[in-house]
């Protein structure tokens, strides 16, 4: 039996998944595990973005408002309900129903691009500067306090599903993030795989093109919008679980920008890049900040300099195209000629 | 039957007034063929009757429907299919998945894929490879297999000759003839291609300044002397 080489690829990136689901636990101790959970958090962010611009062909500059909200609406959630099993429904529902509401005015609205851009970035500042500014005991949700720029402390953790008596340990936690991650990426590729996802990416190439063969253009956008949102208020879900905290710097400027460089690192266009670009990325600022010798902020913008002036595809796009066939693990494509009618990605 | 009903439409780019009235009548099974110089307003007609520019005046009827605020989209589900100038393919998509894209309404998409490539057999071959690696030649039959594909009862064909080389154009004659024998479509035809344009056409109205000022036969378009004459392009 022939596998179609791209399935054969999803497959393998499957079973590299679950091998690291259940792998890492032998051989890390409990603080390495920890840390690699917030990698996971961080991945299925990429994840969000790299959906959105790498095949959606929208570039939101402000994809840590939807991050933000996740984590808010479920911390929020959570303090008030004591059973995460809802929570984490509503830290996934409230950032997909602010994508509808702000999508539908931008793509209805027909913003061009440049400017979705803009709106998405002041949306997240706005955000930012609206929590931050919450400090008091007047302001509270319930039981929660949203405590300003202090952010929530003590949120509860995720529990057995449907038994608030059962919270996840650190380690159970680590297969949630995980099985949570290959979840999404398998439901991604569906996503991507069905006759949804080819009007997404036709729409990318040639907008027009699309609209004149009777596909709203409008309507798959919001959709691509909302559903990017939706993992990436999961991601934020999981980070909030994480520290058991939560604070404005999740709607920050740098949020945003980190996020674009992930999915940028590790290559656009594909959903694996962006999980290894943030993987990657959060393990060098980790080391760059246990060390002493060059400031660590410096260090890494060296290395992202480096990184876009001499792999400016990104990691992944460079192993598929130059180094697999290179190595004869895969066939060379055939390139498209540009015929000019793209629209930019 | 009259499948498509232009009246007094006017259209252009910002304040630059491209369509000065343009008043005609498409029969359902016709190829109408439209000639005249560059900048007269044939692509802005297309463009026009496809929704994709404005009409500032005038109307469109499309089935008896009045169409003229309608959006592109919604023409194109109404059964208008549009294949632009410059071929504007999928580049980055195959042919297979060109084609699929252009199954918006159909159940069977790989029935009425196998359907349309008896009439394409050049793109049988090439169904895996990426449409931006194919030739202008085979660009300009791929785009027309795909609008076949949504079933189209009117086609708006814009230039499919432009750049393309001659044996392909003598390919292309076949195909769209071929097309007509199998499918009861009609087609509106912009042209710059002489011969072309009077291989395939049943009657060819002429574009002046942004309005039909004539009617010819297709076999006046094949001399040239008649055509200087009434278009000053031959």
């Amino acid at each position: 039996m022939k596998i179609d080489p791209r399935w054969a690829g999803f497959l393998v990136m499957v079973a590299l998944g679950l091998l690291l689901m259940f792998g890492l636990p032998q051989v890390l101790d409990l603080f390495g595990l920890v840390q690699m959970t917030v990698f996971v958090a961080m991945a299925m962010f990429a994840l969000s973005q790299g959906f959105l611009w790498g095949y959606g062909g929208i570039m939101s500059f402000g994809q840590a408002a939807f991050f933000g909200l996740g984590g808010y609406a479920y911390a929020i959630a959570v303090i008030n309900l004591g059973d995460s099993t809802l929570p984490v429904v509503i830290a996934v529902a409230v950032p997909v129903v602010f994508a509808a509401l702000l999508g539908y005015f931008m793509f209805y609205g027909r913003i061009s691009d440049a400017y979705i851009g803009v709106i998405t970035l002041t949306v997240s500042v706005i955000l930012f500067e609206l929590v931050n500014s919450t400090s008091g005991d007047a302001y509270h949700i319930g039981a929660a306090q949203l405590g300003g720029f202090n952010g929530i402390p003590g949120v509860p953790p995720l529990n057995m599903p449907g038994d608030s008596s059962s919270p996840l340990d650190p380690g159970q936690m680590w297969y949630a993030a995980v099985g949570s991650l290959i979840m999404v990426y398998i439901v991604l590729r569906a996503i991507l795989a069905s006759r949804f996802g080819r009007v997404v990416v036709a729409i990318r190439e040639n907008e027009t093109r699309a609209m004149l063969i009777g596909y709203d253009p409008r309507f798959y956008k919001l959709l691509t919008f909302m559903i990017a949102a939706g993992v990436a208020g999961l991601a934020g879900c999981l980070f909030t679980n994480w520290g058991g905290f939560i604070s404005p710097t999740v709607f920050s400027l740098t949020m945003s920008a980190q996020v674009i460089i992930f999915v940028l690192v590790g290559g656009l266009g594909t959903l694996l890049g962006p999980m290894i670009g943030a993987v990657g990325i959060e393990y060098l600022i980790t080391i760059a900040g246990s060390q002493h010798l060059v400031d660590a902020n410096l260090g890494l913008g060296i290395v992202l300099v480096a990184f876009v002036l001499l792999v400016p595809q990104g990691v992944v796009p460079l192993i598929r195209d130059k180094v697999l066939p290179f190595a004869k693990l895969v066939p060379r494509q055939s390139k498209p000629i540009p015929t000019g009618a793209e629209v930019p990605r | 039957m009259t499948i498509l009903a232009v009246s007094r439409l006017r259209s252009g780019y910002g304040r630059i007034p491209i369509l000065a009235g343009v008043t005609l009548g498409v029969g359902e099974g016709e190829i109408v063929g439209i000639l005249g110089h560059n900048g007269m307003g044939k692509t802005t007609l297309l463009r026009t009757l496809m929704g994709y520019l404005p009409a500032t005046d005038g109307s469109v009827q499309f089935d008896g429907r009045d169409i003229t605020r309608l959006s592109p989209t919604a023409r194109a589900r109404l059964g208008i299919g549009y294949v632009p100038q410059g071929r504007e393919i999928f580049a980055t998509l195959s042919v297979a998945e060109n084609l699929r894209m252009g199954c918006l309404r159909q159940p069977d998409a790989d029935q009425t894929i196998a359907a349309i490539l008896q009439d394409f057999p050049r793109l049988t071959r090439l169904l895996d490879r990426m449409g931006g690696a194919l030739s202008g030649g085979e660009q300009q039959l791929l785009a027309l297999a795909r609008c076949l594909c949504g079933a189209p009862r009117l086609i708006l064909l814009d230039e499919p000759t432009e750049g393309i080389q001659p044996s392909i154009i003598e390919e292309i004659i076949e195909t769209l003839l071929a097309v007509r024998r199998r499918r009861p479509v009609t087609i509106v035809l912009v042209e710059q291609n002489l011969n072309f344009i009077a291989a395939l056409s049943n009657r060819i109205l002429i574009l002046q300044k942004g309005e039909v000022t004539r009617e010819i036969p297709p076999e006046v378009a094949r001399d040239r002397t008649m055509i200087d004459e009434f278009v000053g392009m031959a």
